[in-house]
């Protein structure tokens, strides 16, 4: 060690060994990057990080980073530093320490300020705080499980995400898998699909989902074109970057964009499909197999020019775009001798084909720069004028070194331009194609029972959000029962049904409405028309709307009845002779038989879960089918089980009742206790999701009510459906009688 | 008696009009024998413009009347008015027609009640007569009078239908927007703006156009190129002027209005 950093090395309260063979590197380095109180911090948080006993790597990591990081972000940062490491320290997080120092730089390369930084560090020890914790009768407190993954993953999650973007997927993860620590690490790992799903909706940029309509209505209005738009994922493929294409499958495009040159996310959007769309308008399909690999890509270049030049003429504003995107590859830059520059002098053709200012001098370019607006003066040209002026182009630039493996990539990528697959023929392969093809495909290929599950979100309410694709919900046909034990229940209630009957005909759409103010009409009103006379005795103009008719009152309802199967229908309340079940039966059967009476349209569903990952949606009557045996029978059969995840069920439900055309849509759901499911273990989740739901419907023109048997219902239904929107029925035996009337005064 | 002023209906000044195909001789056609015609089409794509012009080719007076919801039978037959001595007796503008001789038309028919429409139905058939019940007057049709109606087929609505019995008694003309060139010479004429401009408009047109039935009822229609151009000529920039006459008045949806911006951006450069 020279004298001169001897007395650094002094201060540097720390011995290791390992320490002597760096620290000289390190201070130079520091002494060149920092001020010199910065160098004493930079000691002293050294020492710091020395103190906390774990070992040489944070010691070294620090010494060796932290100037470059100060440099970048503000020598505040090596207080900020050391001062953290000592804080994880004194936590049983030791083990996330190297992780945690390691992660430092690329996070200061990703925030651009001091401030970003320390509330990045702010959320890291807030996940920490979080995660570590004590198990009751254990005497220790366990580490942060998804700690040292969430650090190994930063430098991804930073690519992806904002900081806030960054701690909405942290909260996530923390609040949904605190008290699973295996489930926290898949998360933290991003192996779990809701962790990916998460990070999707986090990205930053234009996202795909967002904008899908919009994008339609562009292809539609600009394009006339009705093509089907696949995304395919940016994220997770870092190897290989997929390119935009398409097949008779569909449009293929990125799932996020980002802004790019002042282009905006949806712009670029938009530039990616008017080429694909360019193409599928003016391209014809070459035969590849008479060309090499280089004639091929040089046609796919000058194509790609021909429709963005058709394009532009269409619709020249979009120029200003095309320049802002197109690589702007610099003229002599590549290194004839030692690298393939046929990409770098493809680019260059097809920059100044776009850009007229390109300023090349490359006389070859200028002469098919040249060769292509003549082409394409008068009209449209065609693939294969582009065809020849490619290959042309190819014989007379052709260089022994563009075979060489080492090509120039750089500034030659057209990012917007898709991947030309749609052009050739191959007449070779094709015949390998049919070959494949000719065997047989194996046709006994199980159909899945039943229909595909539906995916719900659930709302999340500690963080005002939606959980994506969070419930899996399965719909099935309910397999039926005996229908006469239906008709038993009619008769059984055959006084209360002709009591019914009385109520339904005075509903039944036979009444008129009075019109009043109308100035020609069946009947005089008389208090208009005296009305009308005094003003005309003294003098002023009468009004002349002094008649009245009458109008029909038309019913037009679609009705859903959903009904809760869950475990507690079993149960059989104080002072019945039945169970819940048999109750509510009894009621839908009336309600049933009623409404089909009364001709409204009337679906009946049934509903329970186990867990998030199987709602079961029990199909009993549907819209179209009538009151007859098969649901009947349906009915008969319906058995409790399993919990009550009313959500889901709820927006399923809606999804059957927006399809139906009406004036007025109704969700009628029958239940006896709150939503609640075994894998919940907050009470206010569902309740709060199925308000939600509730909202969604309304802001759909659906109208929901509830009908509680349970006695201790006022505690939450108000807050789930509102004031208005909910019945509670405590003497659960009279719910056959009421159900039928609580639906004939909802609808009248 | 109708004591009005046939010369106010008679119009004065040649209304511009480019025929789109071959709607001005099946028009005069039916004219010769007085036969009622419905003129079917998008708003704003020339109908009342085509009734105008017509008129002034005949040398025939014209009673436009705007159809809406609100409106009775009286509205148009007729109706006595109270004034200081008594009652009056003021013919509506159907009866008008019929007594002087005009070409009555009867603008967006549909808007009108169905109980309201069926008092044309004596002026329509052979008839040719128009009953006023409540003045106990029967009036025959004036030699040159004519019944035209025109309405908008695109609500799609239930309620917004002309009855069978209506439709059975109508000649029907079925207009649309003029194709690409005429629409494009109709806004350069109409506003007096230069032909290479009036053609982009229409270019933005038909992208909205393509839009129909997608979230939007309607696309834009000529009038508003018109609108546009009119604008451009009082020296607002040409994206702005499309932006405020073509994209906000027909549509609050978000997406298409970004679209259709983007359209406007990507057609003027």
């Amino acid at each position: 060690m020279t004298t001169e950093f001897q007395e650094y090395r002094d201060r540097l309260k720390c011995s290791f060994g390992q320490l002597e063979d760096v620290f000289d590197d390190c201070i130079k380095d520091a002494l060149r990057n920092i001020s010199k109180q910065g160098v004493d911090d930079y000691i002293s948080g050294a020492s710091m990080v020395c103190m906390i006993g774990r070992g040489f790597e944070p010691v070294l990591a620090y010494l060796e980073e932290m100037p470059e990081i100060s440099q970048r972000l503000g020598e505040d940062m090596l207080k900020t530093v050391s001062q953290a490491v000592w804080d994880m320290s004194r936590t049983p997080n030791g083990v996330s320490i190297p992780p945690f120092m390691q992660c430092l730089p690329e996070a200061s390369r990703r925030l651009s300020s001091s401030e970003q930084m320390k509330r990045f560090i702010g959320i890291i020890f807030e996940m920490m705080h979080a995660t570590t914790g004590s198990i009751h009768g254990h005497h220790t407190t366990f580490p942060s499980p998804g700690l040292p993954d969430l650090l190994n993953q930063v430098p991804y999650l930073l690519s992806q995400l904002s900081l806030d973007g960054l701690k909405n997927w942290i909260d996530y993860g923390v609040r949904n898998y605190n008290d699973h620590p295996e489930r926290q690490k898949d998360y933290f790992t991003i192996q779990s699909a809701d962790s990916k799903a998460m990070l999707q909706r986090e990205r930053h940029g234009t996202l795909y989902m967002d904008h899908e309509r919009q994008l339609d209505l562009y292809m539609r209005s600009m394009w006339e074109l009705h093509e089907y738009l696949v995304p395919y994922s940016m994220g997770f493929d870092e190897l290989r970057k997929p390119q935009p294409y398409y097949d008779n499958f569909g449009m293929r495009i990125p799932d996020v964009f980002d802004e790019r040159n002042g282009v905006s996310g949806i712009d670029r959007y938009r530039i990616v499909l008017a080429h694909m769309a360019g193409h599928k308008r003016w391209s014809e399909k070459q035969i590849a197999d008479n060309l090499s690999p280089f004639q091929r890509i040089a046609v796919e270049l000058l194509e790609d020019s021909r429709i963005e030049a058709l394009t532009l003429r269409e619709y020249p504003g979009l120029k200003k775009y095309l320049l802002a995107l197109h690589p702007v590859p610099v003229e002599g830059s590549c290194d004839n001798e030692h690298e393939s520059c046929v990409r770098h002098r493809l680019a260059m053709l097809s920059r100044a084909i776009l850009d007229e200012n390109h300023g090349y001098k490359n006389p070859l370019i200028l002469d098919c720069v040249e060769k292509f607006h003549a082409a394409i003066k008068d009209g449209e040209s065609s693939t294969k004028d582009m065809l020849s002026i490619a290959i042309t182009f190819t014989a007379k630039t052709r260089k022994q070194t563009d075979q060489l493996p080492k090509i120039r990539f750089e500034n030659t990528e057209v990012d917007y331009r898709d991947d030309n697959r749609h052009l050739w023929v191959f007449i070779e392969e094709n015949d390998e194609a049919e070959d494949i093809q000719a065997k047989p495909q194996n046709a006994d290929m199980d159909e899945p029972e039943g229909l595909p599950p539906r995916h719900y979100q659930e709302w999340d309410y500690s963080t005002n959000s939606y959980k994506p694709d969070w419930v899996t919900l399965y719909e099935s046909l309910h397999p039926p029962g005996n229908a006469a034990d239906i008709d038993k229940i009619l008769e059984k209630h055959s006084a209360l049904a002709n009591y019914l009957k009385r109520i339904l005909d005075l509903l039944k759409p036979q009444h008129y409405v009075r019109q009043r103010y109308q100035e020609e009409g069946s009947e005089l009103d008389l208090d208009v028309a005296i009305r009308s006379l005094i003003d005309f005795k003294s003098g002023s103009q009468p009004d002349p709307r002094i008649n009245m008719s009458h109008k029909h009152d038309g019913r037009d309802f679609a009705v859903m009845l959903l009904m809760d199967l869950s475990a507690s229908l079993n149960d059989v309340p104080d002072g019945c002779t039945q169970s819940i079940l048999e109750l509510s039966r009894e009621a839908t059967t009336l309600l049933g038989w009623s409404i089909e009476q009364l001709g409204d349209k009337f679906a009946i569903a049934g509903f329970h879960s186990d867990t998030r990952h199987n709602v079961r949606y029990h199909h009993l009557k549907g819209f179209s089918e009538h009151w007859d045996d098969e649901v009947k029978a349906r009915l008969a059969a319906i058995e409790p089980g399993y919990s009550t995840r009313m959500g889901a069920a709820v927006r399923h439900a809606s999804h059957y009742l927006q399809g139906q055309t009406a004036e007025k849509k109704l969700l009628l759901i029958l239940t006896d206790g709150e939503p609640a499911d075994i894998d919940v273990s907050d009470d206010k989740l569902l309740i709060e999701d199925t308000r939600k739901a509730v909202e969604e419907l309304s802001a759909k023109g659906i109208y929901t009510h509830c009908i509680s048997l349970d006695k201790k219902a006022d505690d939450y239904i108000e807050d789930i459906f509102g004031s208005g929107g909910y019945t509670v029925i405590d003497n659960v035996e009279k719910l056959p009688e009421k159900l039928p009337l609580l639906f004939a005064a909802l609808t009248s | 008696m109708s004591d009005q002023d046939i010369e106010q209906y008679k119009i004065t000044e040649e209304p511009f009009y480019e025929a789109q195909s071959d709607e001005v001789a099946l028009y005069e056609a039916a004219y010769k024998a007085r036969l009622p015609v419905m003129i079917k089409g998008p708003t704003g794509c020339g109908k009342s413009r085509f009734i105008e012009h017509m008129a002034y080719k005949l040398g025939k007076p014209l009673i436009t009347v705007a159809c809406n919801e609100d409106m009775t039978a009286s509205d148009l037959v007729g109706r006595y008015l109270l004034d200081a001595n008594g009652t009056r007796w003021l013919d509506g503008p159907l009866t008008t027609a019929a007594r002087m001789g005009a070409i009555c038309y009867l603008d967006e028919i549909v808007e009108a009640r169905q109980d309201t429409t069926v008092v044309i139905h004596p002026l329509t058939d052979h008839r040719r007569t128009l009953p006023l019940d409540k003045k106990g007057e029967l009036i025959e049709a004036h030699a040159d009078f004519q019944l035209v109606i025109s309405y908008n087929p695109g609500y799609q609505s239930m309620m917004k239908d002309l009855k069978q019995s209506t439709k059975q008694r109508f000649t029907g003309l079925d207009f649309d927007y003029p194709d690409t060139k005429v629409e494009a010479s109709i806004v350069a004429k109409e506003a007096g703006i230069d032909e290479e401009i009036a053609a982009k408009l229409v270019k933005i047109a038909h992208t909205a156009r393509h839009l129909k039935g997608h979230g939007l009822d309607e696309g834009i229609s000529t009038r508003l190129l018109v609108y546009a151009a009119t604008l451009m000529n009082n020296g607002i920039e040409p994206k702005r002027a499309c932006a405020m006459a073509l994209v906000t008045p027909i549509t609050d949806d978000k997406d298409i209005r970004d679209t259709l911006l983007h359209s406007i951006d990507s057609i003027f450069a």
